[in-house]
């Protein structure tokens, strides 16, 4: 079927079968390969998308049923707040293979965006649901605070 | 990946494959020729030059084999060792970038593949190319500071005639090269095309220790933070060609069971599906986009014949490892007289240990891209062990080796996985291509399920152990027996068993340290349709985990501190000491652990380095552990980058606890149980620990860093575990649920 979502800001004409998912029309379809696959299942968190500001599994969640929604992608995050965790995560030195990191920022950004000062609890909560096989957790955290220090 | 590949080790025991018995082994027979540099061609270089200078005894040039700059003064390093997060890019980088006298911010990496002349990793021998055994900055250390040293000095040549003056009065620095009497100076770029002409020079001093600039000092500086904390990065599952189609595989349901029939029309019904195939390890859907070929994959019904393949279940696994544990095994060692010490012991303790399948599931699924172009054969993804890829590859599309175009890919992780003999992703998705006339190039995607569920797992084992203890409190005999499945046999590394026996079944046991004057060691082996495979740092993940808790055992046992003991089998000089005694120092060992946490301490030598690691654990309300901090001792020789090194040890962590706290892949009826993240469960964020590193200063050359904190975290887990709970945890994981 054809449909027009709108992600990271613009117009996008997408024709696919109205199961397929998010992650998939990202990918295969609208070009934006900054989010990625992991598991199919929203166990791992390395497709989390943006839909309406929140963060969002896009392996499961049906591309036809976001028409008329605002999605980001990691390609189009740009915010203050944005900035601040990529730097911070840059600086941190957070990635290893830097497979699932794409996910994991766009979690921490949301995390960021409501909440300016998370506590471990508040860190645990929002980025337990990405799973990192590099396990460079302590880094997260560290750029997590990080970013939160230099946004106060 | 790959455990006993150490000189040191080959020298003492263990024939060398050359790169004639790898092929041979790795079934490519037909295929044995050094092939030639059929890779990329080193695109952004200034100029293509010789790749060796035919008049001197010099190596190949550097701005062929090693590093190419372009005009902009944009340096390239060829990277011979494939990147899978352990930042061997980065490594690399720093080692040509300190010779070269340029900034890191100058220079990018690629990877390079097909050429074992020049990429042949030296601690095999130098004949074929390998990313393994933590050997990346083994292997390049030299190779990789000359080839910076001796483009350095080709482009001062290059200035020198430019200039008009002596090169002896010329200085490299910053990406330039000046003549400070004449106020001359040219940036490398302007300088690469004429200096990659001239000759190629036999023997470049290398720079002393004391003005390294870059290698020793402490930076998070990365080459690729940005490109992978923006999305950037290209993976494999990335890669877009014109015209690509995606394919994905399903595989038997029971390992070793291959394809009877199949009925594809609800698969080719599927919207995008163009093509469904039959290859030799099971069907492939294939199909316009990823969602399409997935989506065919569940709508296939295919009849497997089962006649040769699995059909045990874990608990009958198990079963048949500890009957043989219990039994007489083939003798691995015998030292001492470990039988007759144990009957003079005064007190014996008895231990049994499971280790079961663990998945490597790293986080991009296992992927690879075949095109054909003409005559040639490109293919991109995660290449571990390339030249194995090159023969097996050009054998099934019917081109010579050197036709075989290797583009080497970034991948999402890869802890062993992407080093498999048999080529297994590559293989498929050159049938896959093969099968559809290379009519378009093939992205092979395995889902989750298929990455998860398809073998090549760390081996089962089980351990048997008794340890007599005198009457004065001393070791009276150790009996080991290690029974489990090898990795080495029928594979390509078989010819580096010794009697039947796999070594990596047995690295760190027979190698031990400790002054066991009676120790016999014994190995089975199971016979399974399971494929097994190296994990991140291969036997030690279960070797150093019996070890370090048997001695603490026996620590306890005789009322001895653990560190103390440690110390007192350990002799003098052995680099376990040292990183004991730090481990033990920072961790304040010495002073009464704070009330409501427990501590446990393990160290262990794995590929040239030691690691010792102090973990610290609290008892939660409901009786379960959690690891609240680690403190970790390394000397793994001279440090390159230390926030790498701290990089890797913490990660090594975190991956050798998830293994402990919760990691299992169960086989039923001959395949696996876990398929995914919900059921294999890998460490997640509330779970790490804080961890910190401590590096001993060393002038040893550099050793292994990337498995090396792997094998003592387990232990030190364990240990603190029975003095939180008073139980040994030998049965892993400790989460059996």
């Amino acid at each position: 079927m054809a449909f027009e979502l709108t992600i990271n800001g613009k117009t996008v004409p997408v024709d696919a079968p109205a199961d397929m998912p998010l992650l998939w029309v990202l990918r295969d379809i609208a070009g934006l390969t900054g989010t990625k696959y992991g598991c199919g299942m929203a166990q791992c968190g390395a497709c989390t998308v943006w839909v309406a500001g929140q963060p969002t599994r896009s392996c499961l969640i049906p591309a036809s049923a976001l028409v008329g929604q605002s999605i980001t992608t990691i390609e189009g995050a740009d915010s203050d707040v944005a900035k601040a965790v990529q730097t911070a995560w840059i600086e941190q030195a957070v990635a290893q293979c830097g497979y699932c990191q794409s996910g994991q920022v766009m979690s921490a950004i949301a995390l960021l965006e409501r909440n300016k000062a998370p506590s471990d609890d508040d860190i645990d909560a929002a980025m337990n649901g990405n799973l990192c096989r590099c396990a460079t957790y302590q880094r997260i955290r560290a750029a997590i605070k990080q970013a939160a220090a230099t946004l106060a | 990946m790959h455990p006993r590949i150490l000189p040191n080790v080959l020298a003492r025991r263990q024939p060398q494959l050359n790169r004639r018995q790898f092929l041979f082994a790795a079934g490519m027979v037909g295929t044995v020729m050094v092939v030639g540099c059929s890779s990329d061609a080193p695109s952004d270089s200034a100029a293509t030059p010789p790749a060796t200078d035919a008049t001197t005894n010099a190596g190949p040039s550097p701005f062929a084999a090693y590093v190419g700059i372009a005009a902009d003064g944009t340096v390239t390093v060829y990277s011979s060792q494939f990147d899978m997060g352990q930042n061997a890019y980065h490594g690399l980088a720093t080692l040509v970038a300190e010779e070269l006298d340029v900034p890191l911010t100058r220079v990018r990496v690629e990877g390079r593949a097909g050429n074992p002349k020049w990429y042949g990793n030296a601690m095999m021998g130098g004949a074929f190319q390998l990313t393994g055994g933590s050997s990346s900055m083994m292997t390049s250390w030299d190779r990789y500071r000359q080839a910076g040293a001796i483009a350095r000095e080709m482009l001062k040549a290059a200035a020198a005639k430019q200039f008009g003056v002596s090169a002896a009065e010329l200085e490299a620095a910053d990406g330039k090269i000046t003549h400070a009497a004449s106020k001359q100076s040219a940036d490398y770029g302007t300088l690469a095309a004429a200096a990659a002409a001239l000759p190629v020079p036999a023997d470049v001093a290398l720079k002393p220790a004391a003005a390294w600039t870059l290698i020793g000092k402490d930076s998070t500086a990365r080459i690729d933070s940005v490109p992978k904390s923006t999305g950037k990065l290209e993976f494999t599952i990335d890669t877009r060609l014109p015209g690509m189609v995606f394919a994905t595989m399903l595989h038997s349901p029971r390992f070793g069971g291959t394809v009877k029939s199949v009925d594809d029309q609800a698969a080719r019904a599927v919207p995008g599906v163009t093509d469904v195939v039959t290859v030799s390890r099971g069907v492939a859907v294939v199909a316009t986009n990823t969602w399409a070929a997935l989506q065919g994959r569940k709508a296939l019904k295919v009849e497997w014949d089962f006649s040769a393949a699995e059909t045990r279940s874990t608990d009958a696994l198990y079963a048949e490892l500890e009957k043989a544990a219990a039994g007489p095994g083939k003798s691995a060692l015998n030292r001492g007289d470990a039988a007759a010490a144990l009957g003079k012991a005064k007190q014996v303790i008895e231990a049994d240990y499971r280790f079961p399948y663990l998945a490597h599931a790293a986080l991009e699924p296992l992927n690879a891209i075949a095109h054909r172009d003409g005559d040639t054969l490109h293919l991109y993804g995660g290449l571990q062990m390339p030249d194995a890829v090159q023969g097996a590859c050009a054998a099934i599309a019917g081109v010579p080796p050197e036709a075989v175009a290797l583009h080497v890919k970034q991948t999402g992780g890869g802890f062993g996985r992407r080093a498999v003999p048999d080529c297994d992703v590559f293989v498929e998705v050159v049938e896959i291509a093969k099968a559809i006339q290379f009519r378009a190039p093939v992205l092979l995607q395995w889902s989750r399920e298929a990455d998860m569920a398809g073998g090549r797992y760390r081996p089962i084992h089980v351990h048997r152990v008794r340890v007599g203890i005198d009457a004065d409190g001393q070791i009276s005999g150790w009996q080991h027996h290690v029974a489990g499945q090898s990795i080495f046999a029928g594979g390509p590394f078989e010819g580096m068993m010794k009697d039947g026996i796999d070594p990596s079944s047995i690295e760190g046991i027979d190698d031990t340290p400790y002054a066991l004057p009676d120790l016999s060691l014994e190995v089975s082996r199971l016979e399974s349709k399971v494929p097994v495979l190296w994990w991140r740092s291969v036997g030690h993940t279960h070797t150093a985990y019996v070890m370090e808790t048997m001695i603490d055992e026996i620590a306890s046992a005789t009322g001895q501190d653990p560190v103390a003991l440690r110390l007192k089998l350990l002799p003098a000089g052995a680099r376990q000491r040292a990183v004991l005694e730090k481990a033990a120092a920072e961790a304040g060992w010495s002073n009464p652990v704070a009330a409501g946490r427990y501590r446990g301490v393990a160290v262990h030598q794995s590929f040239g380095s030691f690691v010792a690691t102090v973990a610290e654990v609290s008892k939660q309300a409901d009786g379960s552990i959690k690891v609240e901090r680690c403190v970790v001792a390394s000397d793994c020789g001279l440090v390159i980058n230390p926030d790498i090194v701290r990089a890797q040890i913490a990660g090594g962590t975190g991956f050798g606890l998830g293994a402990v706290l919760g990691e299992q892949l169960q086989i039923a009826d001959g395949g696996a149980v876990q398929q995914n993240y919900d059921g294999y469960r890998p460490l997640r964020l509330v779970d790490m620990p804080e961890v910190v590193v401590h590096m001993l200063p060393s002038a040893e050359k550099p050793t292994g860093i990337g498995e090396c904190a792997v094998p003592p975290i387990g232990p030190a887990v364990a240990n603190a575990i029975f003095q939180a709970t008073g139980k040994r945890l030998r049965h892993l994981p400790y989460r059996q649920a």
